[in-house]
Order: structure tokens, then C-alpha cells, then sequence
């Protein structure tokens, strides 16, 4: 492990650590009077997934039932599989040692650790996950205590850390490295939006992902198997 | 609570499952370029597919146009006139948390 990239990566996932404290915060407030206060401290400490937290703790509270619950909680991790599939060309040794680097993908992380090309610095994904982690945990038991002190994160505007992350590094790295690159993501966006209204939570992220298909005709792959050059890489500042 | 508790030990190992499943299944092997193409796509798609639910996203199945939206708005013009990403995600909170203020 490359202990400057860890560094790198714990620098810049400090300020998503203190995103990510306070939405714990909030689950720890909505998850106590669903399933106790045991079972949401050790869910924050053993799952560690934001998004499929609060959704089966929604399905069990709105009283949709266990499996429900868990079918909601998988389709809102399924993203994982994919951003997983693009984890892996960029990670090497024993299969434990894969998986636990796949352990260690949050959304953010494994967003800021993309080199563009395909290529990821798993190390810079391990340490940005890192602080998110004691924060989440944290957050969820200070939520536990005292959440009804606290009022609505969405009142200081956090609700829009992760998209306007999601979208600065786009503009500022994804989507000016080609042409079919911005296709893909204007057409994962597309598919993603049309999807919303209609599709359980989740299914519009995971389908967004066949847009990367284009990449069978166009992609810097495809472009290297007709002995073409590749396109340049793209090394943005994940953190501005 | 038996519930409560089979609903977490269900997350726990439906979680780890999915987040190792692909480098598991993938890693440590050489694609063939058509893979490799349709890989290197897989994180501007998502990405951008990232962006839609919890920008427009709403309570119900509903499309949403509203102070995430404007804040999300916000972001995408300090990163063209070559802003920062901290200072795109500051002035996105900042959009977001005064639009709510404002409107109430």
C-alpha cells in the first residue's frame, strides 16, 4: 500500500467525513424509534452504507416488511456492482485482498480515486473512505442520544454535498476528456432521470450504467483494438 | 426487534457481497479491449446517473425542481469559470440552505 496516496486520499475525504457525520447524525435520529437503539448502532458500524440504511429503515417503518426491506436495501447497493466491475482492472494480489479494497468503496471515494481511462488509485480510494468512516459511526450514535436536539441537515442545505461533488468532478475532469465520454454521461444522466418516477430506488443508477455499453464500438478499447492511439488521460485535482 | 436484528445481519452480508463481488470476480486478470472500453465508461455513466436521484429526486416517485436543483446549478458554474471543487460544493450548500431560508 502506498502510503502517500493513502495520505492524499484521507486529505481529501475529510470534508465528505464531515458530510457524512452529520447525515448519520440524521439516521441515527429516523432509525431509533424503527428498529432500537442497538440495532442502529451496529448497523452504521458493520453495513456502512448510507443510501441502503435509510432505505430499508424507510421500508420497515412505512411497514412494508423484511423482505421488502432487504430487496430495497440491495437495489440501493447495487451500484456497487458496476463502480466495482470499474474498481477491478486497477487492483492486483489475492482475492481478499481485492474484495477488501472493495470493502472500502463509498460513493465519494471511489469517485475522487477515478484517474480517468478506466484507471483507478485504489490506495487514494482507501485512505478518502477513511475518515467517513469513524464519522459515520459517531454521527449515528450522537443521532441515537441526542438527534432530537438537533434539527433537519436539509435546513443548513447538506442534501447537496454528494450531487454538487458528483457534478464538479464531471465538469471539471470526466466530461472533457472526449467526446463519447460526455455522450455516456449525458446519456447515463438521461436514463437515470427518465427512470425516476417510475423505477424503485436504486434501479435508475444501476440501468444508467448500460450507457457505458457505447464504450463495445467507441471506447478507448475499442479505439486501442483498431490500432489507434488512445486517448489522452485526464489527471484532475479531485479536490480542486 | 427480531426484525430490527435479521434486517441488519441481512445488510451486513448483502453489502459485503456487492461492494467485493467485482474485484473479486475481475481483479487481477487482463481484459480484452472491448471490456476494458465499455469499463473505462462505467464511472462518467455513473457519475452523472449519481447526480439525478438525489438532485431531483422527491419524497414520492416525483420529479423534483427545487433548491438542490439550483445549488446543483450553482456548482456546475464555479467548476466552468474554473472554480474549485470545495468552493462548488460551498456554494452549492450555501444555494440550497438560503433558497430554503428564503422560500420557507
Amino acid at each position: 500500500m502506498r502510503r502517500d496516496a493513502v495520505r492524499a486520499g484521507v486529505r481529501a475525504g475529510i470534508p465528505f467525513a464531515v458530510a457524512a457525520g452529520v447525515v448519520a447524525l440524521s439516521f441515527g435520529v429516523v432509525a431509533k424509534p424503527v428498529i432500537g437503539t442497538a440495532a442502529t448502532l451496529v448497523m452504521s458500524t458493520f453495513v456502512f452504507a448510507g443510501a441502503a440504511q435509510f432505505g430499508s429503515v424507510a421500508v420497515l417503518a412505512a411497514g412494508g416488511g423484511l423482505p421488502t426491506a432487504v430487496i430495497a436495501a440491495v437495489l440501493l447497493n447495487a451500484r456497487f456492482l458496476p463502480m466495482g466491475i470499474a474498481l477491478a482492472p486497477s487492483l492486483r494480489g489475492r482475492w481478499f485482498r481485492r474484495a477488501a479494497y472493495g470493502e472500502a468503496m463509498i460513493d465519494a471515494s471511489w469517485a475522487m480515486a477515478n484517474r480517468g481511462g478506466g484507471r483507478f488509485d485504489p490506495d487514494f480510494l482507501v485512505g478518502a473512505t477513511l475518515p467517513s468512516y469513524p464519522a459515520w459511526v459517531i454521527g449515528t450514535v450522537l443521532g441515537v442520544i441526542a438527534g432530537d436536539l438537533i434539527g433537519d441537515p436539509a435546513d443548513l442545505g447538506l442534501d447537496v454535498v454528494f450531487p454538487a461533488f458528483f457534478v464538479a468532478l464531471l465538469l471539471g475532469g470526466e466530461l472533457g476528456s472526449d467526446r463519447i465520454t460526455a455522450i455516456v454521461a449525458l446519456l447515463g444522466a438521461a436514463i437515470a432521470l427518465a427512470l425516476l418516477p417510475f423505477a424503485p430506488a436504486g434501479v435508475p443508477v444501476i440501468a444508467a450504467s448500460g450507457a457505458a455499453l457505447l464504450g463495445l464500438r467507441h471506447g478507448p478499447g475499442a479505439a486501442d483494438a483498431e490500432g489507434t492511439e488512445p486517448r489522452p488521460e485526464i489527471e484532475g485535482d479531485p479536490v480542486g | 426487534m427480531g426484525e430490527s436484528w435479521a434486517l441488519v445481519a441481512w445488510l451486513v452480508v448483502t453489502t459485503a457481497v456487492i461492494k467485493a463481488a467485482g474485484p473479486v470476480a475481475l481483479g487481477n486478470r487482463d481484459l480484452p479491449a472491448r471490456a476494458t472500453g465499455v469499463i473505462a465508461l462505467l464511472a462518467p455513466a455513473l457519475l452523472a446517473a449519481l447526480v439525478m436521484p438525489e438532485t431531483f429526486g422527491g419524497n414520492g416517485s416525483e420529479i423534483t425542481l427545487g433548491e438542490r436543483a439550483l445549488g446543483v446549478a450553482g456548482a456546475g458554474v464555479v467548476v466552468a469559470l474554473r472554480g474549485g471543487v470545495l468552493l462548488a460544493m460551498a456554494v452549492a450548500v450555501a444555494l440550497t440552505a438560503g433558497a430554503r431560508a428564503l422560500l420557507g
